[in-house]
């Protein structure tokens, strides 16, 4: 206890500490870099050196106190919860793939960036004070206790299990093509190397090792996410504020798009990069954004980091922190987009390539990832200059034009240091960093799915009367379980899995945002209403995903299945509205409860937490 | 402990706040993206207006909203004696 005190007292000196020690690690390589030591050797080190740093501080974050596994002990503060919160949420998607998919839409990509962040104001003011006043340990916790017992479990178990192994299989097929590709291995032994470190890390101390964990894993991913476009900014306008300057590469992407978007120019059926709505209708823009707002609002793995605050006042400030620490990254991402695009725009397409010697002046990006499939040009993998001028003069291509040139939305942040010429290590950098978002993300979700099975499904509804011991030994074992099965279905399922991931966001947002907002804003909800309202809603989006995706069935007013939230939410909050008018009104007792819940003073209200403390 | 009283001024405050939250939310997340190809006209920071919104001015005010929400209702909870100690 005094221990662990004197840790919470000096964790801005530590994670100082291990901040300058990352930058030193990095110089060290650069520099061992210079004096010839090869690049597999040094992405040898940043994988297997990080991985080792998140793994020590798992096996010192070991714990066999139930409220320090399941919530950390309630003592994080909300600053450095902020921090591991952000890296829970940002994701190998957000890291690597969204700079690519505002490259490829422009303006409306913006769905996502607004989507993924405003969902923290729903959790300030709607979840978070509130299920930390109940003194939760998982979601299906809170559900079970307003709702009357284990079939409101059950079903929010169901609802957290479904959406939370489509978006753990996406994670961990990230971490496999990042680390398969620093250390040259095959991608499914990749997997295997992410997962030995997601599994020390989370084993031996659950929540607490995870939150300690998160919070280095954040600083990796956000130093890596800056550097190499702070660094392309400064070259290329001179400041190196890449969030402030790139409105002017805007204008001039604008201004190209302008002369040469017409028939016959080289950017011929081009979309404007600042116009919205070219790939996304309105209706499709404004349901994407809500459904990623109120999916957010709804992930359990986002929603349990609110847990381990001492307090509800810091509850309440951490999801602040967490937004801003979000926010430093997604707002960077459309200067990554715009960047990349002028690049391509100016120094790939218009260009001549009707000789040899003409497509060897290409930037040497072009072909470094058309070597591994990524950059296509006239139909082909650009993997030579030589493959490539054969493609396109079959193809009778004498100018590399828009049409004829294609991009792997990861490109756009892995490429970036290659395109502004800096070294390897970088390189190695942004790798470390896609690893980092990648393993933290991953850490959150097997807990969350491992702990509703230990929690909730053993110790609530098997046996009640665990020792702590035995407890925790069942939640180590389940770990264990979920991740093997979640690498298995990483590495059987087909590479189209990873557009489930957005899924998740619209199957949390019709099961379970209802009955967690009515739970405490609305007192007359009953456990009937509840039950019922997550079950229609549940069903409604993934019934519309299914069967729109599956079955052919023809989208309902034109709305993508992304947005299938749209259809499952309100089914769900009026289900729960009529269903509850229809069946008599929650006890006494329960109504106290929710008065109980509005206010922070006082202790938890969870029997067991109250119990364990 | 509050009297019921109390309780009733204090919920109905919390809530006033909430629902003034989620209006600024509303009016940062959709409403002012609604008009995004007028805002475009304007120049702002060498950004169209409306791209600028909808990639870092929403963000920025969404950070403040819960900032500021925290701030007031720490306010609120202090006023009414249910503040944690």
């Amino acid at each position: 206890m005094q221990q662990k005190d004197a840790f919470i007292a000096n964790l801005g000196r530590i994670y100082g500490i291990y901040t300058g020690a990352f930058l030193g690690f990095v110089i060290v390589l650069a520099i061992l870099e210079q004096l010839g030591v090869p690049n597999r050797i040094i992405g040898y080190l940043f994988v297997f050196l990080t991985i080792g740093v998140y793994a020590g501080i798992g096996i010192l974050s070991r714990t066999t106190i139930v409220s320090e596994y399941y919530v950390a002990g309630r003592r994080v503060p909300a600053f450095y919860n902020g921090m591991a919160t952000a890296a829970d949420w940002m994701s190998a998607a957000s890291f690597i793939g969204m700079a690519g998919s505002l490259y490829a839409l422009g303006y409306d990509g913006l769905a996502f960036v607004l989507g993924w962040t405003g969902g923290y104001v729903l959790v300030a003011v709607l979840i978070a004070p509130y299920l930390r006043k109940f003194g939760a340990y998982t979601v299906p916790d809170f559900l079970a206790a307003r709702y009357g017992g284990n079939v409101a479990r059950l079903i929010g178990v169901i609802i957290l299990f479904t959406c939370s192994l489509v978006y753990l299989m996406g994670q961990l097929t990230g971490t496999g093509v990042i680390a398969s590709r620093l250390l040259d291995i095959p991608k499914e032994a990749g997997i295997f190397v992410g997962l030995v470190g997601i599994l020390v890390c989370s084993m031996l101390g659950g929540m607490r090792a995870v939150t300690w964990t998160q919070v280095a894993q954040y600083i990796v991913l956000i130093i890596a996410y800056l550097i190499p476009v702070i660094l392309l900014s400064a070259q290329m306008t001179g400041v190196p504020i890449p969030e402030l300057m790139y409105g002017q590469i805007l204008q001039r992407i604008t201004e190209l798009e302008q002369q040469f978007g017409g028939p016959g120019g080289y950017l011929e059926g081009v979309k404007a990069h600042v116009e919205p709505f070219t790939n996304y209708d309105p209706l499709n823009f404004f349901a994407l954004i809500l459904s990623l707002m109120i999916g957010t609002a709804s992930l359990p793995h986002v929603i349990m980091r609110f847990f381990t605050t001492p307090s509800v006042r810091e509850a309440r400030k951490s999801v602040g922190w967490a937004l801003l620490f979000i926010f430093i990254l997604y707002f960077t991402a459309p200067a990554y987009a715009a960047f990349a695009k002028l690049e391509i725009f100016e120094n790939v397409l218009g260009k001549d390539i009707s000789t040899l010697e003409a497509v060897k002046q290409l930037p040497g990006w072009v072909f470094l990832y058309g070597k591994i499939g990524l950059v296509t040009v006239c139909g082909e993998a650009a993997a030579s200059a030589d493959a490539l001028f054969r493609a396109c003069q079959a193809a009778g291509v004498d100018t590399l034009n828009y049409a004829n040139f294609g991009i792997h939305k990861d490109v756009v942040v892995i490429a970036t240091p290659e395109i502004a010429g800096l070294p390897y290590v970088i390189a190695g950098l942004v790798a470390a960093g896609g690893l980092a978002a990648a393993l933290s993300t991953a850490d959150g979700l097997l807990l969350a799915m491992a702990n509703a099975l230990s929690h909730d499904i053993y110790y609530k509804m098997i046996d009640h009367t665990a020792s702590t011991r035995r407890r925790l030994t069942v939640a180590r074992v389940l770990l264990i379980a979920v991740a093997l099965l979640g690498a298995y279905l990483a590495i059987a399922a087909p590479a189209g899995i990873l557009t489930f991931v957005a899924w998740a966001f619209s199957l949390a947002a019709s099961g379970l945002f209802p009955a967690l907002v009515l739970g405490v804003l609305w007192k007359r909800c009953n456990s009937q209403g509840a039950i019922a309202g997550m079950i229609a809603g549940f069903g409604v989006a993934l019934f519309y995903i299914v069967a729109t995706r599956f079955y052919g069935m023809p989208k309902w007013f034109g709305v993508n299945n992304i947005s299938a939230a749209l259809f499952g939410m309100p089914v769900a909050f009026l289900v729960t509205w009529v269903v509850s008018k229809m069946t008599p009104e929650p006890s006494r007792e329960m109504q106290e409860f929710v008065e109980a819940l509005r206010i922070p003073r006082g202790e938890v209200l969870m029997e067991d937490a109250r119990k364990a403390e | 402990m509050p009297s019921p009283g109390q309780m009733t001024e204090y919920w109905a405050r919390s809530r006033n706040l909430m629902i003034t939250v989620l209006v600024l939310w509303f009016f940062f997340g959709f409403f002012i993206h609604f008009f995004v190809k007028a805002l475009n006209q304007i120049s702002f920071l060498g950004f169209p207006l409306g791209f600028y919104m909808a990639a870092q001015g929403s963000l920025i005010a969404f950070v403040a909203i819960i900032f500021w929400y925290a701030h007031r209702q720490n306010k609120i909870d202090e006023e009414f004696g249910v503040a944690e100690d």
